[in-house]
């Protein structure tokens, strides 16, 4: 141990103290605070009890209220993945076949929006789905449908907004994918003589897919803990679990409640980033040896 | 072999490197490796790529720390002295340059850092620039400058500072052929003008054989041997030297009765030779054509300007010779000759004996 | 990817632009509406709803406050990341994977856990609903995006350099004041404006502890959207929107956009 000690180089460890301290501090500390409360038990009247137990918990899984919600959160979030894939894979390949200054241009066009507000961009939506919405004047206008849709409370309105909202994650992703591999690869299958549909699937196709995987972990993880959007689009009536945390903390002030679906949706969300990642790395090993 | 004076008593050497060992997981990169660099000499690590010359040259400049051995400088122990407080100028491969720096800013770097005063500063920037014929080109900027005038600044920069030696990592490689030529005529000036004991690695035997006073062979690690350019180059001790250093032909005799035979070809050998089987070392220049001697056929010929290279085949196995472009014109393709040389262009290697 | 687009490709691509630019170009315009209800401004255009936002003390407060929010943390961030990436691109030391995991970790838990862990944790220690607690949240969530911005940075230079300016006499402090520093500023400063703007945004996480006193503006803006829509929050999105554009372009100035989002691109293998 000594030796050790006498061996360890001080300037690296006295570089990532300040970084270290910061997030052992402020991040471990209230996630393990959290856990722990979680467990507690909460009455109207005497607030937060020091008892521990897995009560919480167990309400969240027999109370079908609460069932329903999760199984909200997961379609709104699987969906919302389905739809930023169907949109964000191929114009990912577009993207990455553009000349200069196109592509520079559309790059800004297609992931600039990360840099708006959450909250505005959803906005934008409430606008363009309200009853006088945009879209409804569009789609009657075109005779496509005869009364108003509703999107707005919606899931449908959800997912739309929500796939907006992520397809630049997909977008990076299948994009860095592509950068990765040999950008003569195409043109050598053109070559050989393959015609476009048959180059598609079985050269463009194969080499996005990780990329698609690995976008599809991003969008799914943060679509089911979005909170802004279906706050926005599903208001009080469609809630997920994002919205029924914010719910519990400041209108039920049922903390442990909260803090234990807050907590439930967190490992959710890990074991199903973890599993599909497991299950991507074994598919695509080969690729990438 | 360490350095004499004029009366032939040895003195000191100015960098003495004894047991040198690098270990990177189970593979001994380095392994204990001992050279003495004297005072003004020009050295150069010759070696195959990945045979741990960069890693020495490192481990000198002290941004590798060693397993086993020392570095001495001066007789100073050197081998637990940080790199900035080595006082050595190194050019690196990359050169390295400080891209947001001007070609005089960055000469001027060492000597901020030494405290020089600010007119000394310039005039000395001044001085070095010109030693590498850069005068001018004080207020570039790196990226504005060609390889070769980049490579002048570093060697600017590393030589301002007055180093004990210089260290070069293959300098020259970024460089094209012509370049490279104009550079090392320019590299051996430069050194002679200041005197600085240098040690250059590189994977380019003319290049150290062009340059150095002496070749330090490396290989996986290990010294091969270490002689002056010509010396190595006549007396390989090694069939690895032989084939590293230019173009040999190998043949395998063996030696008995005082008497060194090639087939039914043999010469008088010295008294000293042992007996047993041996590989016979003759370069392409020094075969000639002859109505006698080893029977040989063509089996390409490779017009180069100055000379003519021929592969012929022999009982003995493919040999290569050169001819120089005068007078008759070479055998042709499929024409039988016989091939001769002298006794003292042969070069015995005794592999068991030389490691 | 060397071949080009196609008819289908091109119209794909057309649907595209629309779909992402709809909802904000929507927003703009709604914002320059001469009426006192949401609506396209088809008769003519008015800057009623900047001015009626000026003059709320609410908004121009919570502006004040995600400013100076933004700006601390993202000052914070990047002082403490200069030296966290300078140990992970440099060093290598026991416990090195585990820091970089734990640093990029507040990419993984999402804002609304981060949001309720936070809440709970400054209630207990009295710091809820103050700037210090907002900046320190906020330093944490950004410090994933400022520590890779200048890890990229870092080790894109030339590690001969460090050995250079060594070789020359430089102290390790000197060698980055005047050769590691100048050349990772603009990694820094890119790394500062995306640190700066994603502080600015948050709202997820942000509405669990901000206080009366210390409501940024996105919660602001989402308290007000929970009530009722009116041209007034279209006209603060418009803000938001032009902030962003700027942040874009300056970010797209000192690094690339594409560059820091995707990685170098082969096609513009200077940049
Ligand atoms: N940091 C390292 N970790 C592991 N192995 C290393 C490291 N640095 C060098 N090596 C290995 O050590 C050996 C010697 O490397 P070195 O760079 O000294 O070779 P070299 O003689 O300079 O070759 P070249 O002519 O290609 O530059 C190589 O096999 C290399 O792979
Ligand atoms: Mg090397």
């Amino acid at each position: 141990m000594k030796a050790l000690l006498r061996r360890l180089d001080p300037v690296p460890v006295l570089l990532s103290l300040p970084a270290g301290l910061l997030l052992g501090l402020f991040l471990l500390i209230p996630l393990a605070a959290t856990a722990i409360l979680s467990l507690q038990a909460f009455s109207l009247y005497t607030g937060i009890q020091s008892v521990f137990n897995l009560d919480n918990y167990v309400e969240i899984f027999s109370d079908g209220y609460f069932g329903e919600i999760f199984l909200r959160t997961a379609r709104t979030a699987a969906l919302t993945t389905v739809l930023t894939i169907l949109i964000g894979a191929p114009e990912a390949v577009i993207l990455m076949r553009m000349k200069a200054p196109w592509r520079g241009i559309f790059l800004l066009v297609a992931l600039g929006p990360l840099l708006i507000s959450v909250v505005s961009r959803t906005l934008g939506w409430a606008l363009l789905f309200g009853s006088t919405g945009i879209i409804n004047d569009v789609l009657i206008g075109l005779g496509l449908i005869a009364a108003p849709l509703q999107f707005m409370y919606t899931e449908t309105g959800v997912v739309i907004a929500l796939a907006h909202v992520l397809l630049p994650f997909m977008i990076i992703s299948v994009m860095t994918t592509l950068q990765r591999l040999n950008p003569l690869v195409e043109s050598a299958s053109y070559s050989l003589g393959a015609s476009g549909f048959t180059t598609f699937r079985r050269v463009i196709l194969p080499q996005v897919l990780p990329g698609i995987f690995a976008g599809s972990i991003i969008v799914f993880a943060m679509a089911a803990s979005a909170f802004a959007t279906p706050q926005i689009i599903g208001g009080r009536r469609l809630k997920v679990v994002a919205t029924l945390v914010y719910d519990e903390y400041l209108f039920s002030l049922n903390w442990p409640l909260g803090a234990a679906l807050a907590l439930l949706l967190f490992v959710i969300v890990i074991i199903v980033a973890v599993g599909f990642n497991q299950l991507a790395e074994r598919r695509f090993r080969r690729l990438y040896g | 072999m360490t350095p004499e004076d004029a009366n032939g008593h040895q003195r000191s050497p100015l960098v003495r490197i004894s047991g040198l060992t690098k270990r990177y997981g189970n593979t001994t990169v380095v392994d204990r490796l001992k050279l003495d660099v004297g005072q003004g000499e020009f050295v150069s690590l010759l070696g195959p790529s990945g045979c741990g010359k960069t890693t020495t040259l490192q481990m000198i400049g002290g941004f590798v720390r060693p397993d086993g051995g020392k570095i001495e400088l001066a007789g100073r122990d050197l081998t637990s002295v940080a790199a900035s407080k080595r006082g050595l100028g190194i050019v690196f491969q990359s050169y390295a340059l400080f891209p947001h720096m001007t070609a005089a800013e960055n000469v001027a770097y060492g000597l901020e850092v030494r405290n020089v005063s600010r007119s000394e500063r310039a005039e000395q920037v001044k001085a070095a620039l010109d030693l590498v014929g850069l005068a001018p080109y004080g207020d570039r900027y790196p990226r504005a400058m060609s390889g070769g005038q980049q490579q002048r600044v570093a060697l600017a920069r590393a030589l301002v500072i007055k180093p004990r030696v210089l260290l070069l990592d293959e300098p020259l490689s970024n460089l094209d052929a012509s370049l490279r030529e104009e550079m090392q005529v320019e590299l051996r000036r430069i050194q002679q003008t200041t005197g600085t004991t240098t040690i250059l690695v590189t994977h380019d035997q003319t290049e150290a054989m062009a340059l150095s006073d002496r070749i330090v062979l490396m290989r996986s690690g290990q010294i091969e041997q270490i002689g002056a350019p010509e010396h190595v180059y006549d007396h390989p001790d090694t069939r690895f030297v032989a084939n590293f250093l230019g173009k040999t032909n190998l043949f395998q005799g063996d030696v008995g009765q005082s008497k060194m035979r090639l087939g039914n070809l043999s010469w008088a050998t010295p008294d000293a030779t042992p007996d047993g089987p041996v590989t016979i070392a003759v370069r392409p220049e020094k075969i000639a054509l002859a109505d006698d001697g080893l029977p040989a056929k063509v089996s390409a010929r490779t017009f180069q300007g100055g000379q003519w290279l021929l592969d012929l085949d022999t009982p003995h196995g493919p040999v290569l010779m050169q001819r120089q472009n005068v007078g008759a014109r070479p055998p042709t393709v499929g024409e039988r000759v016989c091939l001769t040389w002298s006794r003292d262009d042969m070069h015995l290697i005794r592999e068991e004996a030389a490691r | 990817m060397s071949s080009s687009n196609g008819f289908w490709s091109l119209a794909f691509h057309t649907l595209f632009v629309i779909f992402v630019m709809a909802p904000i170009v929507v927003v703009c315009f709604m914002a320059f509406t001469p009426e006192g209800y949401l609506s396209m401004p088809t008769n003519g255009v008015s800057l009623r709803w900047f001015e009626a936002l000026l003059n709320n003390k609410e908004f121009v407060g919570s502006f004040r406050i995600s400013l100076a929010l933004g700006a601390a943390s993202a000052t914070v961030a990047a002082l403490i990341s200069i030296p966290a990436a300078m140990a992970i691109v440099r060093y290598d030391f026991p416990g090195r994977t585990a820091f970089l995991t734990l640093c990029m970790s507040p990419l993984m838990v999402p804002s609304i856990v981060l949001g309720v862990a936070f809440l709970r944790f400054f209630s207990q220690i009295g710091m809820s609903g103050t700037l210090v607690g907002l900046t320190i949240s906020h330093v944490i969530l950004i410090v994933p995006y400022v520590l890779r911005t200048i890890m990229n940075s870092l080790g894109s230079l030339d590690s001969a350099l460090d050995h250079a300016a060594a070789s020359l006499g430089s102290s390790a402090w000197r060698t980055f004041r005047r050769v590691t520093l100048p050349l990772t500023l603009p990694g820094i400063l890119s790394g500062w404006v995306l640190a700066f703007i994603t502080s600015f945004d948050e709202v997820t996480m942000t509405i669990f502890i901000s206080g009366p006193g210390t409501t940024t503006l996105p919660v602001r803006l989402m308290l007000y959207i929970e009530d009722s829509i009116d041209p007034l929050v279209a006209a603060v999105s418009t803000v938001l929107i032009v902030m962003a554009l700027v942040v874009m372009l300056i970010l797209d100035r000192l690094f690339g956009l594409d560059r820091m989002l995707i990685g170098r691109s082969p096609s513009d293998p200077d940049r």
